[in-house]
């Protein structure tokens, strides 16, 4: 039997930056013919100026429309004739934009990555504008209008962050905003935030580093640095609410479920590990304490899950998510899900209870290490959050030096009654079944 | 910026799906592995005959939740206890049953796979069902079943199941079960369901990942080797159609911002001899985001964020069916256009581009597919459950690249049938049913919020 790929779960990583400052990381793996190109833009809805809510995101979908050598839809079917699967998110503080090939097209996918960095705009219209803003606009109603529950994305940020902080505002943007946004803006966005020295390009597969460097250099370097970006608004709040904040929506639900969040350290500080970890012990799988207590043992609930968001700037948000049992009223999801916080913060964690946590975290990160995309997008996030791809070899470390007192310690601050936010659905007039 | 060529593609590698290898137990039961070292991890899944298919006349929803019960204890450990055990070892099994098998899943780094797998097996072999547990299983799916109801694309599904399937195919009512079949199953039905259907005759355990063959067989028969031989009963499959022309199906839902609609009919059981053709010519016509279907109504029309078209495939004759999320004011628009393309797909052969388009993508996409123990597990469970031949993963690509434009329109000729299509809508009927009525598509039959059927006036 060969030998493993990534001996004790490292990915080898080579890194390098062009002179117009794109930063790039490459990692070989030769297990099957593929090749993985993921490009961090570090710009989000963040970045979005008053009014221009959504426009992150409907300039994500800009990016498929073609750039000076490629023609409207003809990067998704380049990519898709040679084989390949591609898409692109956009996030508070980053757009990405990936694709994983059949090895032999490296140079395509680079090749198409580049010709929109270095010349989007003589291929943006406003025909192409305005038929994006409309599929946005569809995108807004199927994920979030039509949708159960579906405003709570909107709704979470903008109780847990102040009006003039960045995370504030809605992601995908109001219709009206959304309507406003010209090919000006397009333009604007583009020279502001869409330059190699704002970007993160990582390489994951099957490809020989050399020629990587070769395609990187050739099609990137001609690139010009970008002028600078505006700095971001302080991002920068209390380390709790300072109190509970609460807020009822009537919806087309059929069940009450509430989102109870507080504050939590960003992603990938040192006070990170720790809140993951209780983030684990509250909510990940069956045996934590919220699927335990309320969905087995009182069984109030009929889903509960405990998550942190992962925001890596300002404040990270660790979220309790938490479905009513059929009969049970909403107003019980809220103080059930508060005693399972209180007795954290009194008695802490138990040892197995870390054990757990820490065992199904393992197996997750290992996980994901195999998909070549997901490797390449781990390179760039932490590269652009933290300015070093490296770090993605150290998550399993970091993760087991987290001891109980640490996940004690991080209970008895984050956990109090001056840090949570009840975000509760009701079903709107009368639409509960018992 | 200097124009650069576009570049030619190099050479492409060699690729073979993952080297499997096959074992049989004294008792039937069939063993593959598939060893994958790239990482020390191992996914584990254990398909059985037990899928919604197999389920007893009157007890729908009773092999989804009989797999889930599974994980609610055994004769040895509590609910809780289990759960703990297994995750302390890092594996969160997954259980569930699909149309065609009950499947049992489990992904735990390599040094924890014994333990991991004697778990598996007691949760396989000696389930409780513990009456309280069992309850309180039923209370959360009632849950799901209304969640479901409420979310405008689970109730377009039902609806258009139960538009295009007769009465009596298990087909045309939902996987899951409804809330009558849900409240009236009982414990000692689930403990039934288990003795008759997971039986080691019907299974296949796959292991893939960081362990070899000879381990796996070792494991495999220290875990499962003992069970007493037999297998399932075999059942019958009805996947007949609710009838032979065409009807609009509406389903009011006030204010609702757009409109999710579906349009198909009965399509093809997975062991088909024209498999591949039907492939791709469903990539070409909405398969894949640069298919005709997505390009017209999102990237022409930009009536939705996305439309596709696709064969669910069962060991019956799962359906075919368009789908999509539009603003609710171009509702019969959109409808007509996939109707036109439906058409227009059976009316001219496809153009060589578009038909490289699809195989090139379809071959392509294989091997980025099965990069993980999952994905291989599961794709191994699939070959044992549909009866695909065993080299079915060597000659996949080469079988795409062999389907042509005439192999193209043939399959789209003979498997599209516009006559018979269903066109099931979920929206607001103020504003949508006069312009759907208007298209004059077949006769209308509306339903309610619970996607019963009205009676007409």
């Amino acid at each position: 039997m060969p030998a493993l790929s990534f001996p004790a779960m490292r990915i080898p990583i080579e890194r390098f930056t062009l002179p117009n400052g794109l930063a790039v990381a490459l990692s070989v793996d030769h297990t099957a013919p593929i090749v993985a190109v993921n490009l961090w833009y570090n710009v989000g809805s963040a970045n979005e100026r008053p009014g221009r809510t959504g426009f992150a995101h409907l300039f994500e979908h800009m990016l498929f429309q073609g750039s000076e050598h490629v023609g409207a839809n003809e990067h998704f079917e380049l990519v898709q004739r040679a084989g390949g699967t591609l898409n692109g998110s956009t996030w508070v503080d980053r757009t990405n934009y990936f694709e994983t090939v059949p090895s032999n097209h490296l140079a395509t996918a680079l090749w198409l990555e580049a010709d929109r960095m270095g010349a989007l705009l003589p291929a943006m219209t406003q025909q192409k504008l305005d038929t994006q803003r409309d599929v946005v606009k569809n995108e807004r109603r199927w994920s979030i209008d039509n949708q159960p529950y579906g405003t709570w994305w909107e709704k979470l940020p903008e109780l847990a962050f102040p009006p003039e902080h960045p995370f504030h505002h809605s992601l995908i943007g109001s219709m009206e905003d959304l309507s406003a946004a010209s090919l000006q803006d397009i333009s604007a966005f583009f020279a502001t935030y869409y330059t190699p020295d704002n970007a993160v390009l990582s390489i994951a597969g099957d490809f020989d580093p050399a020629d990587a460097r070769t395609f990187v250099t050739e099609y990137f370097g001609p690139i010009v640095r970008g002028n600078g970006r505006p700095p971001l608004a302080d991002m920068r709040v209390p380390e709790r609410f300072g109190d509970w904040r609460r807020a009822t929506v009537p919806d087309a639900v059929p069940l009450p479920r509430l989102f109870l969040a507080l504050r939590s350290p960003v992603f990938g500080s040192d006070a990170y590990y720790p809140a993951s970890v209780l983030g684990a012990v509250l909510g990940m799988g069956k045996g934590s304490r919220l699927q335990r207590n309320l969905v087995r043992g009182r069984e109030i609930a009929s889903e509960a899950n405990g998550f942190t968001l992962d925001l890596a700037k300002g404040s990270d948000l660790l979220v309790a998510d938490v479905t009513a049992r059929p009969g049970v009223a909403a107003e019980r999801l809220e103080t059930e899900t508060a005693i399972e916080l209180d007795a954290l913060r009194r008695d802490g964690v138990r040892a197995d209870e870390l054990d757990r946590a820490l065992a199904l975290i393992e197996t997750a990160v290992v996980r994901s290490l195999q998909s070549a995309a997901e490797r390449a997008d781990k390179l760039s996030m932490f590269a652009t959050y933290l300015g070093d791809p490296g770090l993605v070899n150290v998550q399993l470390d970091r993760y087991r030096a987290v001891t109980v007192d640490a996940v004690n310690a991080f209970a008895a601050r984050a956990l109090g009654e001056d840090n949570r936010l009840s975000l509760l659905y009701v079903p709107r007039d009368g639409a509960q079944a018992a | 910026m200097t124009a650069i060529g576009r570049p030619e593609p190099a050479p492409p590698r060699p690729y073979r799906f993952p080297r499997y290898e096959r074992r049989v137990l004294g008792n039937g039961m069939r063993v593959l592995v598939a060893p994958m070292p790239a990482l020390p991890i191992v996914t584990v899944t254990i398909a059985f005959d037990a899928g919604a298919m197999t389920e007893p006349s009157g007890q729908d929803g009773v092999a989804s939740l009989t797999a889930r019960a599974l994980l609610e204890g055994t004769t040895r450990l509590g609910s809780t206890e289990l759960s703990e055990h297994l995750e302390r070892l890092g594996a969160s099994v997954v259980t569930d049953a699909d149309w065609d098998a009950g499947v049992v899943s489990v992904t735990m780094l390599r040094s924890r796979l014994e333990p991991a797998l004697a778990l598996l097996a007691e949760i396989v072999r000696t389930p409780a069902f513990p009456e309280g547990d069992v309850e309180r299983l039923k209370i959360e799916r009632l849950a799901e079943i209304m969640q479901a109801r409420a979310e405008p694309r689970g109730l377009a599904d039902d609806v258009f199941a139960r538009a295009t399937y007769a009465a009596g195919s298990r087909y045309a009512r939902p996987h899951r079960g409804t809330a009558t079949t849900v409240s009236a199953l009982t414990r000692a039905e689930l403990a039934a369901f288990h003795a008759a259907r997971f039986r080691p005759g019907g299974a296949t355990i796959i292991l893939a990942g960081d362990v070899t063959a000879a381990d796996a067989e070792r494991l495999a028969a220290s875990s499962f080797g003992d069970l007493a031989a037999g297998a399932p009963a075999p059942v019958p499959l009805d996947d007949g159609a609710a009838r032979a022309t065409r009807a609009l199906h509406l389903a009011p839902r006030a204010e609702a911002p757009q409109s999710e609609i579906r349009v198909g009919h009965v399509g093809l059981p997975r062991a088909h001899p024209e498999y591949f053709s039907v492939l791709v010519m469903n990539a070409i016509l909405g398969g894949l985001f640069s298919s005709r279907i997505n390009l017209n109504l999102r990237e022409k029309h930009a009536y939705t964020y996305f439309a596709f078209s696709g064969f669910d495939w069962r060991r019956g004759a799962g359906p075919f069916s368009a789908a999509t999320a539009v603003q609710s004011d171009v509702t019969a628009p959109a409808a007509r256009e996939i109707l036109a393309e439906i058409d227009a797909m059976r009316a001219t052969t496809p153009k060589a581009d578009e038909v490289e388009l699809a195989t090139s993508y379809l071959a392509g996409v294989f091997p980025i597919k099965y990069e993980t123990t999952d994905a291989v597990a599961s794709a191994l469970a699939a070959m044992a459950v549909y009866g695909l031949p065993e080299d079915y993963f060597d000659v996949y690509r080469d079988r795409v690249r062999g389907v042509t434009a005439e192999h193209v329109r043939a399959a789209a000729e003979k498997h599209l049938h516009p006559d018979a299509l269903q066109l099931a809508v979920v929206g607001d009927a103020a504003a949508i049913r006069a312009p759907l009525e208007a298209l004059a598509f077949g006769p209308l039959i509306t339903y309610d919020r619970d996607g019963e059927p009205v009676a007409s006036p």
